[in-house]
């Protein structure tokens, strides 16, 4: 048997994504954010979180998805990497699971479109209920997004 | 007993020491024959060696016993002062330092300095490495060495004690030292006299029970004791009583006894061999004993700088509480702003008053804890004389450092990073800027080189100096230099003014030394030291004239973390601008704006000055200034550079707390952080320096 895990579950789109409990701070519901010029196009600017300016970013906009309007939905994910916090903005956020690390499998070269190594593996709740775990890490890697931008400008 | 709670306490004192322990000993080192300079010397590893005893770092202790041993010598004209003691006596302060440093990161403050300890007790036997001394210090007991030079007897008293011994009772020589911030010192002493009486008798004490009464007396006096108590068990018990420092006891013997009173009869004799060159008024009476005080502590009546100053009212406070501090009174005027808003718009008179009242506490607040935060830059300063000292040595130069200013105030958090930058500028200073000797003495100049270090105030920013009487800076080395290592073209360098020339020096990668030294050339530039002080939202400038010398200027922010600012709208987006920076505000005519070489400008004063638009600058989408007649500018200033920067509106000046914007945002250029509005929104607070090249 592997570890249990606690998973905070949410939605981009159709698919489902996991990031571990233990590095999410809170999740908030949309509010303000200030624009800050000339930072990457996903970089939709800073909030103040009590008293914090913490950056946010479009998650649809990180892995190269279509952006959408923000809906009543919409949440902000508060999360601490190598102390950098940032907030993930999302189309839902309205689960917590309990996950054995067995469950997850190694990622497969490509998912939903998103490019494999920001993802940790795949879980597979049931037969029709697949959880893609983010590798946070990866995704909050700047040196990779400066190759990106510099492709997409 | 939890040692534990004691050890920061104990670190923190210890730095102190060591601190003053350095600055005491360079002092010493330009007047070697000032017994004052020693005296606090000497009080200070005094108190050191107690505290690390009783903490339980037994190298720490016995290692400064060993520079007291040299200290109490040369306090007691037994042995003069000489380079290789002085260098011996730095190395000891270096190897405490260490030890300290080790303890501070959790170490039990262990080290090997056996061949430290081994010199030191050469210097106590008199031995002079290379060479005779022409003043050999007398021969010291290992007993006697530690102690003071006891007091001068009558013959009565010292028959008495003869008597004592003979007839086998304990004859005692006692050192008492009362704490430093004891408040009744007479009060202690009489408790230490009512316990000594209890068990024996006191044959004689120094100072005289009258002046100790009158509290006559420094923080130590001495006495004769007869009794029947051991030595160790009466060191306890006097030890035992509060606010008493140290008890030093030593049992006496009939050669002990003499040797004590025969040490202070010399004593006494240098005194009294002084003080007939002042005009006595009166005859002396008969008390000879009274009136040619033995050469105990500050019987010099030396002023007692550093040591013993008066108890520090002060108390120490974990930075990290001041931050909570600062944090939580920033969410404060955060609030405040926001309350003014509120009032503004609801316009009751009653909570008008109250919010008008709570901002002037809320000011008043601001200044106090901001005033809480700053430390004197003498903090920063003082490790510099000891650093020159060692540079100017290994560079076989001779230079005096002036320090003036050391007062200057500045923010706790400007301070732990100006540090390292000043180092470097005085390192550049000594190496390259002070000439070698021979050098000085072709070009006329005095042997001695003069660094002056400099802190002032001036208007929101402390000014950092450091100016050297060396050969100055030669622009044709740089200019050659800056065109060898592709900085600047040729035509461009002579268009340079010598100003900007200078400026090359900041250049990564650019060192004007020829022959890299120990000092220098450890791949560290100026241009590190330029980074970290503009990071500091400082600047750094460089004047010099050749064969004069050369002049660092440093300028740098009071305080970090508040500021003053003129909030600006663009579009739907608010800003703030650092007062600092700004010059003026104003109001142009869209026909005032001309295009030169491309570049648009607006007249000011008697010229040109650049116009830029924030709006485009920051890409913003909902403002567009060119369908204005009429445009707000904001004057900003780099240096003697100035542009105008182009905004929508001016919504007014405000305090603002300065935020970070996290650590995931690589440097946007043009901004310099963000600070959080009365609305609870985030507002960008705009770097003007990025803007003016």
């Amino acid at each position: 048997m592997g570890e249990e895990m606690k998973v905070i579950v949410f939605k981009l789109g159709e698919e489902e994504y996991g990031i571990e409990v233990d590095k999410v701070q809170t999740i908030e519901r949309m509010m303000p954010i200030t624009r800050v010029p000339k930072t990457y196009s996903f970089v939709k600017g800073v909030i103040n979180l009590r008293g914090v300016v913490i950056p946010v970013m479009d998650l649809r906009g990180r892995f190269g998805l279509p952006e959408t309007e923000y809906t009543d939905h919409t949440r902000i994910i508060i999360v601490a990497v190598n102390e950098m916090e940032v907030g993930f903005i999302v189309d839902s956020a309205n689960d917590v699971i309990d996950l054995n690390s067995d469950v997850i499998d190694s990622p497969p070269d490509v998912v939903g479109g998103i490019k494999a190594k920001y993802l940790h593996g795949v879980a597979r709740l049931s037969e029709e209920r697949l959880l893609v775990m983010l590798n946070l890490s990866e995704v909050l890697n700047r040196s990779e997004i400066i190759q990106l931008e510099s492709l997409e400008g | 007993m939890d040692m534990n709670q004691y050890l920061s306490m104990f670190i923190d004192e210890s730095n102190d020491h060591l601190q003053s322990l350095n600055e005491n000993m360079l002092e010493l080192e330009k007047a070697p024959d000032d017994i004052g300079i020693v005296q606090i010397i000497f009080r200070s590893a005094h108190t050191l060696k107690g505290m690390a005893a009783t903490m339980g770092f037994e190298d720490l202790s016995s290692l400064t016993h060993q520079m007291e041993n040299v200290l109490d010598l040369v306090r007691n004209e037994k042995l003069k002062m000489q380079d290789h003691i002085f260098d011996t006596l730095f190395q000891s302060l270096d190897a405490l330092q260490m030890m300290v440093q080790d303890i501070t990161q959790g170490g039990d403050g262990k080290a090997d300095v056996q061949s430290i300890v081994a010199s030191l007790q050469a210097i106590v036997r008199g031995e002079v490495p290379g060479g005779t001394d022409s003043n050999p210090p007398t021969q010291a007991t290992g007993a006697t060495a530690a102690i003071n030079t006891g007091i001068q007897l009558d013959e009565f008293q010292h028959s008495v004690l003869e008597q004592s011994i003979s007839e086998g009772h304990g004859v005692l020589y006692i050192e008492v030292a009362i704490r430093e911030d004891c408040q009744l010192k007479a009060a202690r002493a009489y408790l230490v006299f009512d316990l000594l009486e209890r068990y024996g008798e006191i044959v004689k004490s120094h100072p005289s029970v009258q002046d100790i009464e009158q509290e006559k007396f420094d923080r130590r006096f001495s006495l004769y004791y007869i009794t029947q108590k051991e030595a160790s068990e009466l060191q306890s018990m006097i030890v035992n009583l509060s606010e008493i420092e140290s008890a030093e006891v030593m049992s006496l013997d009939h050669e002990t006894l003499k040797q004590l009173s025969s040490e202070a009869k010399v004593a006494a004799a240098a005194e009294t061999a002084e003080a007939p060159t002042v005009p006595a008024s009166a005859p002396v009476d008969g008390k000879p004993a009274q009136a040619s005080k033995p050469a105990a502590p500050d019987s010099k009546g030396t002023p007692r700088a550093g040591g013993g100053a008066a108890p520090s009212r002060t108390i120490r406070v974990d930075i990290e509480r001041l931050d909570v501090l600062m944090n939580l009174l920033s969410e404060l005027l955060i609030d405040r702003s926001r309350l003014e808003q509120l009032a503004d718009e609801i316009k009751r008179s009653d909570l008008t008053e109250t919010v008008e009242h709570m901002s002037r506490v809320g000011s008043d607040l601001q200044n106090i804890v901001l005033k809480l935060r700053m430390v004197p830059i003498d903090t920063v300063f003082s490790r510099f004389p000891r650093m020159v000292r060692d540079v100017a040595k290994s560079l076989d130069k001779k230079i005096d450092l002036i320090i003036l200013g050391a007062e200057t105030e500045l923010d706790r958090t400007v301070i732990d990073e100006i540090g390292d930058p000043l180092v470097h500028l005085l390192r550049n200073a000594v190496d390259h800027g002070i000439e070698s000797t021979a050098q000085r003495i072709a070009a006329g100049k005095p042997e001695t080189g003069t660094v002056q270090l400099r802190a002032f105030h001036s208007g929101n920013h402390v000014f950092i100096e450091i100016e050297d009487d060396g050969g100055g800076i030669d622009r044709d080395k740089i200019v050659s230099k800056a065109v060898k290592n592709g900085v600047v073209t040729q035509s461009e360098a002579a268009a340079m003014t010598d100003e900007q020339v200078f400026m090359l020096l900041f250049a990564a990668g650019f060192s004007t030394a020829e022959v890299i030294s120990d000092i220098s050339g450890r791949g560290v530039g100026l241009d590190v030291v330029r980074s970290k002080i503009e990071s500091l939202s400082g600047d750094v400038s460089v004047t010099s004239t050749l064969g004069k010398g050369t002049k660092f200027s440093v300028q740098l922010p009071l305080t970090l973390s508040i500021i003053s600012a003129m909030l600006i709208k663009v579009g739907s987006e608010k800003y703030a601008i650092p007062l600092s920076s700004i010059v003026e505000t104003g109001i142009i005519q869209r026909k005032q704006i001309r295009n030169v070489h491309g570049y648009t400008m607006v007249p000011y004063r008697d010229g040109n000055i650049p116009l830029l638009s924030l709006a485009s600058l920051f890409e913003v989408s909902d403002f567009d200034e060119a369908a204005e007649e009429e445009t707000e500018i904001v004057v900003i200033r780099k240096g003697d550079r100035l542009a105008a920067l182009t905004v929508e509106d001016f919504i007014g000046q405000s305090e603002i707390v300065i935020k970070n914007l996290g650590k995931y945002l690589p440097p946007v250029q043009g901004v310099a952080g963000a600070t959080i509005l009365g609305d609870g929104q985030v507002a960008l607070i705009v770097d003007p320096n990025a803007f003016i090249k």
